[in-house]
């Protein structure tokens, strides 16, 4: 597992056409709510999270990671019969992080990668779930064991779908 | 303005974050269900559910061509099978049939009022929230389908939730085991009633019922309607774990009947209707009457004479509304009796045929007033008198679905009272 401090002259940003910056997001969320009819298993899955921490880690810019994760966590939000916001917050905080991340640090290796994704994954569910249930006054049910297994599951897929992704950059 | 631009980046987290708080603040405070929230899911849903429509429709498309043209190497045995779960099925039926027509005419007694299901929308499922903490289900049918909001929504197995948002295209399903549901529940054989919930992990519970009270493991759970959604006595799940909870209630975990994690098709109560039960005087058949068709006929004997045997000739629920006449009353079997012969039970007696309920020509019963005094000819006056005597005729016969042939013993049941 490769994780390397990068500096700032070694630093390349990535921009997107237009198809992959909205296609993506758009893809990761249909992927989301539809496999889950026939594999309930893959709603342990956040594609849309990974979608986020990708774009943000990409383009290294805090403001835009900021906007990622805010469009792409309230429409993740409409999808479901919460609040509108609590997906929101947290992909915001998310990509902001990410972002901010992506500048210091190397994040191109697949070990990297899994490693950021798994800390991203469990701060993510750490600020829903204390979204949820200091502003929402949901019930709080804390499932370590669970979320350590969807962390690194999450993990764990995401390398292969950062590679993936990887062909839609465009260096400047 | 220096400290913003230099802090361009913070300023702007903050701000969204601010933002999505406020607006976060005021759902919670007024938790409208068409509030200013709505324009975001519709545009949402409006870029979602589309895509999901087309991909679900092309896939059953294709699952229909392979499974009615290309696939069709079982059919004659499943065929076989198919028609053997039907006799089954049937006998089945008749006897909750009789179990039915007993209840309604209790219910009829009672003037009790029943909700019946009159209208119903199949619908498939084209989409999820993806969500481990919102279990939310799309299905293909909305407003144009005449689907409202509170709407119950079922599966052949049970329950699986209800409609809390209607589109043109689309409604959003809300499952029973998500954490913001609430189902009216009860237990099937204590009667006991509580609420059912789910849990953050998905889990359904029955909140409510007292913690001194015996609850088995296994037992079905059904819906007690107190909730206006759901009618009352649709399966919900079985009890698969019970704990004394906090307070005085017991921790009561439920199984539901249906998958919910793997539901494809479904179908929408449109429409209940509420009534007062009508009690028909047409029985249907019973199981033994069924498996009498089927089997050889027993051979005929001469009818024994005297008033000790009278034979069955359309005697049915409508000549027996009178209480049980206890066991020597027809319960007997007539001496005479060559085989088992079916008798007409309703409400716990075992009647007779008799005159006053039974036109000789046909052997159909008069119609009796629900709920009026068992006239003479209902009550088996003499011991013996049941409906058991032998069949007069042999050999299989079709058996009209009607009040008279329901009690009539198999293979050839209208014969008429030699007197």
């Amino acid at each position: 597992m490769q994780i390397s401090v990068t500096s700032s002259e070694q630093i390349q940003i990535h921009r997107f056409n237009w198809l992959a910056t909205i296609g993506v997001p758009l893809l990761a969320l249909f992927f989301q709510a539809y496999v889950p009819i026939y594999l309930h298993f893959f709603t342990i899955l956040d594609l849309p999270l990974l979608v986020v921490i990708f774009f943000a880690v990409a383009r290294r810019s805090p403001i835009s990671g900021v906007l990622t994760g805010a469009v792409v966590g309230l429409v993740q939000d409409s999808l479901t019969h919460g609040y509108l916001g609590l997906y929101g917050i947290s992909k915001t905080v998310v990509g902001y992080l990410a972002s901010s991340l992506g500048v210091r640090l190397d994040v191109e290796n697949p070990g990297s990668r899994f490693l950021m994704t798994f800390v991203f994954y469990l701060l993510h569910q750490a600020v829903y779930q204390f979204i949820a249930h200091g502003m929402a006054a949901e019930a709080l049910q804390l499932r370590w064991g669970h979320w350590l297994l969807a962390g690194f599951l999450n993990a764990l897929i995401a390398v292969p779908i950062f590679g993936f992704l990887d062909r839609s950059k465009g260096g400047i | 303005m220096d400290l913003i631009r230099r802090h361009a980046n913070v300023t702007v987290l903050l701000t969204v974050l601010f933002l999505q708080v406020v607006g976060l603040a005021v759902q919670v405070k007024r938790p409208a269900k068409q509030g200013p929230t709505r324009l975001i899911r519709l545009w949402s849903l409006g870029l979602i559910t589309p895509a999901e429509r087309a991909v679900v429709h092309t896939q059953n498309a294709l699952v229909y061509l392979w499974r009615n043209y290309c696939y069709l190497r079982d059919v004659r045995r499943e065929n076989d099978r198919l028609q053997e779960e039907n006799l089954r099925l049937r006998l089945e039926a008749v006897r909750l049939a009789q179990d039915a027509n007993q209840a309604r005419r209790l219910q009829a007694l009672m003037r009790f009022k029943e909700t019946f299901v009159s209208e119903t929308v199949p619908a498939q499922v084209i989409g999820s929230s993806g969500s481990e903490n919102s279990r939310l289900i799309y299905i293909d049918k909305g407003a144009h389908d005449g689907l409202k909001s509170d709407m119950a929504v079922l599966s052949p197995a049970g329950i699986i939730g209800k409609i809390v948002g209607v589109g043109a295209n689309y409604a959003q399903v809300l499952e029973i085991n998500d954490a913001s549901s609430g189902v009216g529940a009860m237990l099937e054989h204590s009667r006991l009633q509580g609420i059912l919930k789910g849990t953050p992990a998905g889990e359904t519970m029955l909140h409510y019922v007292m913690a001194d009270e015996k609850v088995e493991l296994g037992e079905m759970v059904v819906t007690s309607g107190g909730d206006r959604v759901f009618p009352k006595g649709l399966p919900i799940g079985r009890v698969v774990q019970v704990n004394p909870g906090p307070d005085t209630f017991l921790n009561i975990r439920v199984k539901p009947a249906a998958q919910l994690d793997r539901v494809e098709e479904v179908l929408v109560i449109t429409k209940l209707d509420e009534q007062e039960p009508e009690f028909s005087a047409e029985a249907p058949m019973r199981a033994a009457d069924i498996l009498a068709q089927r089997l050889p006929g027993v051979p005929v004997r001469p009818p024994a004479a005297g008033p000790s045997v009278t034979p069955a000739s359309g005697s049915t629920a409508a000549t027996s509304s009178g209480p049980a006449p206890g066991p020597a009353a027809g319960a007997s079997p007539s001496p005479g009796a060559a085989s088992p012969a079916p008798r007409t039970r309703v409400n716990g007696a075992t009647t007779a045929a008799g005159a006053g309920g039974t036109t000789p020509q046909t052997g159909l019963p008069k119609s009796v007033p629900q709920g009026s005094p068992p006239t003479s000819g209902s009550r088996p006056e003499v011991p013996g008198a049941g409906t058991s005597a032998p069949p007069p005729a042999a050999g299989p016969k079709s058996t009209p679905r009607s009040a008279g042939a329901a009690a009539s013993p198999p293979g050839g049941a209208k014969k008429e009272n030699p007197r």
